[in-house]
């Protein structure tokens, strides 16, 4: 079982108060993220972006969040059978999961280098397969976490804080 | 800041969303890139963006990354749905016969006058 962190330093306690004793939700949302179907993937991001802005997040934030979101939205897509993006949202911060069903990824530090892509050819018609998702999730979260083993499901989840707490 | 109005008859531009004004869209910078991935990390809101890519996530990733105005180069003309969605975003769509080269240094040009 392969696990990664990434935490910005100066958000570490904060970030480690919130996965020890997460706080009930203002508001939580689940987006089901088919397999290959790249007009369903996003869909989540979308409808979050749109909420958030009604709530008044400013928009170098909500950014931020639409681009991570999207980006792991589109891998679920592309890369796993499927799976489940859910989205809590606090006061002060917004955390998003995605839970797919597999295949898993064996080597999540190779997985997070720029340019590593085992993207088939379907993905890539569609723009995608860079390997920059990955890379791109992780400079715009605040804390990120990936969970995965080659032939089970992955789990990542990111927070994003609203303003510096 | 330039104003998009300023570009489309120096890039022969066609306008696919007519319901969006380039009279009162202003840009700052652009991005060129076919990879979608490399446009959401690299790409700036408030530029525009110069690809060939057509699929409907092309709106997606526009909208996403903050980008106002996507030029489709070499005469790339999008479909009925990604032209609805965009228009729905508010993301203006322009083809331009020209290759993505040309396209990109009059816009370079235009900027740095
Ligand atoms: N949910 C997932 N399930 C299985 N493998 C994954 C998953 N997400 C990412 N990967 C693996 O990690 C690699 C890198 O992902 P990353 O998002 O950085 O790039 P990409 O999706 O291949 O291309 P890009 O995101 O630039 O379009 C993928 O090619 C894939 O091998
Ligand atoms: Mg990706």
């Amino acid at each position: 079982m392969g696990e990664y962190w990434n935490i910005k330093p100066e958000l570490e306690d904060s970030v480690k108060q919130h996965f020890s004793a997460p706080p009930e939700a203002e508001v939580e949302l689940e987006f089901e993220v088919p397999e290959k179907d790249f007009n369903t993937a996003g869909r989540g991001s979308s409808e979050v972006k749109d909420l958030l802005k009604r709530l008044g997040v400013d928009s170098e934030t909500l950014r931020r969040i639409a681009v991570a979101s999207y980006e792991a939205e589109i891998n679920l897509a592309a890369h796993s059978k499927g799976g489940v993006m859910s989205c809590m949202i606090y006061d002060d911060l917004i955390h998003l999961r995605f839970l797919d069903k597999g295949p898993g990824i064996e080597d999540i530090t190779q997985a997070m280098i720029p340019g590593y892509s085992t993207a088939d050819e379907l993905v890539r018609e569609f723009g995608f397969g860079a390997g920059l998702g990955l890379p791109n999730i992780q400079k715009n979260s605040d804390a990120l976490h990936i969970q995965s083993a080659k032939g089970s499901s992955t789990l990542l989840e990111l927070l994003i804080f609203f303003s510096a707490p | 800041m330039t104003k998009l109005q300023t570009l489309i008859p120096l890039i022969q531009a066609t306008n696919h969303t007519p319901g969006l004004d380039p009279g009162k869209v202003e840009f700052s910078g652009a991005y060129v890139s076919d990879l979608l991935s490399d446009v959401m990390g690299s790409a700036s809101s408030g530029q525009v963006w110069v690809t060939i890519m057509r699929h409907l996530n092309v709106v997606a990733v526009a909208s996403m990354t903050g980008i106002t105005a996507i030029i489709f180069a070499k005469g790339v003309v999008p479909d009925a749905d990604v032209i609805e969605k965009a228009t729905e975003e508010g993301i203006l769509l322009l083809s331009s016969p020209m290759e993505t080269f040309n396209v990109s240094g009059i816009i370079y040009q235009t900027l740095n006058d």
